[in-house]
């Protein structure tokens, strides 16, 4: 027998709170917790540091339902609350829950400094291209002449591609999922949070109240394959129904091609590489209207990973050396260098 | 040569010249050199918002005024004694502040006639020419040649030796008031110890300075400044966001809870993040964010972890953090919030001094939303008034405003310092386990002060949610209830009112406890109130003087100082903003003293008000 204590084992039920959950019946979010409280039994991280920040919308209700620590914050926030946290306290395992307007519109900035500073932390981003708790408006992520309550004649408004934009923010790990594929976003979770470093993940959330539907061509079974990639590292971008598709690489341009008619083999595609950053920019671009001709599927899965310093870690390193070099001394700090004495 | 050696008291000099001129330096080491002596003094920084103004023009003139005196300080000084003029605009922005009959030292050189159009004077006119300055004593130089003359060995070009200009000008005050020049030479050794050519002419020219005074039969005097009679005790000079910066890390270690920073650079705020980004070697984590929001949120989330969070800022940033400190309050977690007022509104004059955000510290938020303000007074007492809000901060579970000013923080004074184990404990406790009996933690159940809990993540069995929402009292969960939301506000507002029970009761800081006029101020007016006051105290009038701290909640015995008055004058650097509050708290009939210049209060000024109302 050894010594050491086994925490006792947890299940999801264990990071389920006694809080009635208030989204609305049907909405995506319940599959997002669901599949978040089912991974956290299996990350291996004590239940006592997990903390979950959120702002302010639907998706930021999300700490109240998770027994672990979490705060509820302000609009916008939750990311430079966590980059706080994760810089003082650095062995805690801190997710931001955020959604299209809380995390790029009115808190945009902060995500793009989190992500460039690449804190060892999980931003979840719940993308429904709409307004939900203001009952409906069009968000950073809505498509172009959408009628909403607040664009009656449609938004004029070009929407954010949030991938690219966390790309170009040198995030550390870009990855897209979805809420009706729980398998899918259960893998991306725990590859988030393998990640170390600011792990961007996306997921796709429908709102069933305000813009039902906006991402049925990815979900739903009769267009998903058609319409949809699953990245894998190391395997050809293939999609269709019966794998009969692929994507080949000209030049920098992505085409489709038929891996039916004999023309092409899946020797000839793109060869997916997670750790290839310039396929990735091409990777995230890969953001078509699935409703024009001649368009592209959109991509699933891991986009980019790096490895860099986090944050936290070069901040506790510049203390350490600089303890090293000379313990602080608060007697010799107070008196300076130039004292004087009246007797 | 023998020349006679005359003593004086009491002596105003302010240096002025281009911002290029480094007369911030000269004045800051002049001050060192006069502190180290036990001579008490008060210095006030006045430059230009642009870092280098059109060279030679009058916005571009940087001031630094000093007060020295063998008697005790209070402020910078009303009118100069001496003026050093390094060009022409920095003689016609300053002669006004100049006393009769007082001294100017003019560079020649800068009274071109390219100075002296920039300056804005009619063509062919000359003050150093024309007989405007009769009646001043004006010893001239051309300090630019002379410091070219003690260069000309020196391989560097020009534009660098015209540089160590102001090291001339610092080494003929040193003769003329008698110094040794050691404080300098170290500091030099310090600065530039790595690149000798710099040291080395640096000194040169110090030298040159010196010795030009030394031989220069025209000047027949030199000037001796007694030490001061003060506390005695080790003493050092100390400027108020140097001060502010120690009282944080003090507060942090006699705490021990890890000091984060989170904080956006601001006029005049910065000096405190640039100070504590120094010493990393006491565990200070300083955060440089992407905005004032983030930075004060960040510093939510360390305090969310059991760190000693503050945010350090000037009037915009606080507009801008309001939101934030409504999430603070809400979450009852404690939080410093430093506001280094400057002229406002918006932009406003960021590096003038203003007393304009008091207003905005108490109800600038959303909602019913109280915190705690405090306020320091001197340079120095930044460090005891932080270390006080600080204390008030982490005992009390509630984030703090502290309020300083441009005047304050750039200003210096010296500085009994304290040794560490004379600082008050400051005990925190976090909640680290379930009470008896308890079967989940309630982060909402209040000891008898009405603080809740500080359980931090990491604390096993204590997991636990919070935010903005309003919530349930005890249990913390969400509420909407309308009774509970009306219980919830009374308790945050008794919560802070209950603080007064554990401060410190309101003095008199100098005058009788009845009288005619008491005079009663908050932050940077402290010492020309104190001067003001002591001067007619001496001829026997009936007034005295109170000065707050604790600006919310209230000394409890305030209410019963201000009735044994006829009249409460309050002096303020704003368009009344104290007065509102006290004529609100305590229906009295206030007076107000209000100056929106962007400068401070002078004695005299203030003497004449007084008056008025004995």
């Amino acid at each position: 027998m050894s010594d050491t204590i086994t925490a006792p084992t947890l299940t999801a039920k264990d990071f389920s709170t006694d809080q009635e959950v208030r989204w609305c019946p049907g909405c995506g979010d319940y599959s997002i917790l669901a599949q978040v409280q089912k991974v956290m039994p299996g990350l291996g991280i004590p239940r006592e540091n997990i903390v979950i920040i959120s702002g302010i919308g639907c998706s930021s209700r999300f700490p109240y339902y998770m027994n672990t620590y979490g705060m509820h914050s302000i609009h916008g926030r939750a990311t430079a609350i966590a980059s706080g946290l994760k810089a003082s306290r650095p062995e805690l395992s801190v997710w931001i829950v955020t959604g299209d307007g809380d995390g790029l519109s009115i808190g945009g900035n902060h995500t793009i400094h989190l992500l460039r500073r690449n804190f060892d932390v999980n931003v979840l981003l719940f993308n429904n291209q709409i307004y939900g708790l203001t009952k409906g408006q069009y968000s950073p992520t809505s498509e172009e002449n959408k009628v909403t309550k607040s664009t009656p004649f449609g938004s004029i408004d070009h929407p954010f591609n949030p991938l690219a934009l966390a790309m170009g923010a040198d995030a550390s790990f870009v990855a897209r999922s979805m809420d009706r594929d729980p398998k899918h976003l259960q893998a991306m979770l725990i590859r988030a949070n393998q990640h170390k470093g600011a792990s961007f993940l996306e997921i796709y959330q429908n709102c069933n109240i305000f813009n039902d539907g906006a991402f049925e061509i990815f979900t739903e079974k009769g267009s998903k394959a058609q319409e949809t990639i699953f990245l894998e590292q190391g395997k050809p971008l293939v999609f269709g129904a019966g794998a009969d598709k692929g994507i080949r690489l000209d030049g920098f341009t992505p085409r489709i091609v038929d891996l039916a008619d004999g023309s092409f083999s899946k020797d000839d595609l793109w060869i997916h590489d997670e750790r290839d950053i310039y396929k990735a920019q091409i990777l995230v671009r890969m953001f078509d209207d699935p409703h024009t001709e001649g368009h592209l599927p959109r991509p699933f899965g891991v986009f980019f990973e790096n490895d860099r310093p986090c944050y936290e870690e070069m901040m506790l390193l510049q203390i350490e050396d600089a303890k090293a070099r000379k313990a602080g001394d608060l007697d010799a700090l107070l008196r300076g260098r130039e004292v004087w004495t009246i007797s | 040569m023998v020349r006679k050696q005359e003593t004086l008291h009491d002596v105003v000099i302010k240096f002025a010249g281009d911002s290029g001129d480094g007369m911030q330096l000269t004045g800051t080491q002049f001050t060192n050199n006069t502190a180290l002596l036990g001579i008490d003094l008060s210095t006030f920084p006045d430059f230009p918002a642009e870092i280098r103004a059109p060279q030679g023009t009058l916005p571009g003139v940087s001031g630094f005024q000093l007060h020295f005196s063998s008697e005790r300080v209070y402020t910078p000084g009303d009118a100069c004694d001496v003026l050093v003029a390094m060009n022409a605009a920095a003689l016609k922005t300053n002669l006004g502040a100049l006393k009769k009959g007082g001294k100017i030292i003019v560079n020649t050189d800068g009274f071109d006639a390219k100075n002296l159009r920039l300056a804005n004077y009619p063509e062919g006119e000359n003050p150093l020419e024309n007989g405007s300055l009769e009646g001043y004593d004006v010893l001239r130089m051309d300090v630019t040649k002379m410091t070219r003359e003690a260069l000309k060995e020196f391989t560097m070009g020009m534009k660098e030796k015209d540089r160590a200009k102001n090291m001339f000008v610092l080494g003929f005050l040193y003769w003329l008031y008698g110094r040794d020049m050691e404080s300098t030479i170290g500091f030099l050794k310090d600065k530039f110890g790595k690149k000798p050519d710099i040291f080395d002419s640096n000194l040169k020219v110090l030298q040159a300075g010196y010795n030009y005074g030394e031989t220069t039969e025209a000047f027949t005097t030199t000037y001796k400044v007694e030490k001061a009679r003060m506390q005695p005790g080790n003493y050092r000079s100390v400027m108020g966001n140097q001060a502010l910066a120690y009282g944080l890390i003090a507060a942090a270690q006699t705490s021990g809870l890890p000091l984060f920073l989170g904080t956006y650079p601001i006029t005049p705020a910065s000096d405190i993040l640039h100070e504590l980004s120094r010493h990393k070697n006491f565990g200070i984590r300083t955060f440089q964010a992407e905005d004032e929001i983030a930075a004060i949120t960040s510093a939510i989330g360390a305090a969310y972890g059991g760190s000693l969070g503050v945010t350090t800022t000037s009037g915009p940033g606080m507009a801008l953090k309001a939101e934030a400190m409504g999430l603070a309050v809400m979450l009852e977690i404690p939080l410093v919030i430093v506001d280094v007022q400057r002229g406002g509104p918006s932009t406003g004059l960021p590096t003038k001094t203003e007393q304009s955000d008091l207003l905005q510290a108490y109800y600038g938020r959303n909602g019913e939303c109280p915190m705690p303000v405090i306020s320091a007074s001197t340079p120095a007492d930044c460090f005891d008034a932080v270390y006080e809000a600080v204390r008030i901060s982490v005992q009390h579970m509630t984030p703090v405003i502290f309020l300083s000013d441009g005047y304050i923080a750039n200003g210096a004074e010296p500085w009994r310092f304290p040794q560490t184990a004379d600082l008050p404990p400051i005990h925190v406790k976090f909640k680290t386990e379930l009470g008896h009996g308890e079967e989940k933690l309630q982060p909402y159940l209040r000891d008898e002060k009405l603080v809740r809990p500080w359980a931090v993540p990491g604390t096993p069995g204590l997991e636990h949610r919070i935010g903005g929402l309003e919530k349930q009292n005890i249990t913390g969960n969400i509420s909407y209830d309308p009774d509970n939301h009306q219980l919830m506000v009374k308790i945050r507002q008794q919560k802070v009112d209950k603080i007064a029970e554990y401060v410190p009761e309101q003095k008199i800081d100098s005058g009788a406890d009845k009288g005619r006029v008491l005079v009663l101020g908050w932050g940077s007016t402290y010492g020309a109130i104190k001067s003001a006051v002591g001067e007619l105290q001496a001829a026997g009038h009936s007034v005295s003087h109170a000065h707050l701290r604790y600006l919310r909640p209230f000394p409890s015995n305030l209410g019963a100082i201000l009735s044994n008055f006829d009249t409460v004058l309050i002096p303020e650097i704003n368009n009344g903003q104290l007065i509102k509050i006290i004529r609100d708290v305590f229906l009295i009939d206030a007076k107000g003293y209000n100056k929106i210049m962007g400068v401070p209060i002078t004695k005299t000024e203030l003497v004449e008000e007084i008056r008025k109302h004995l």
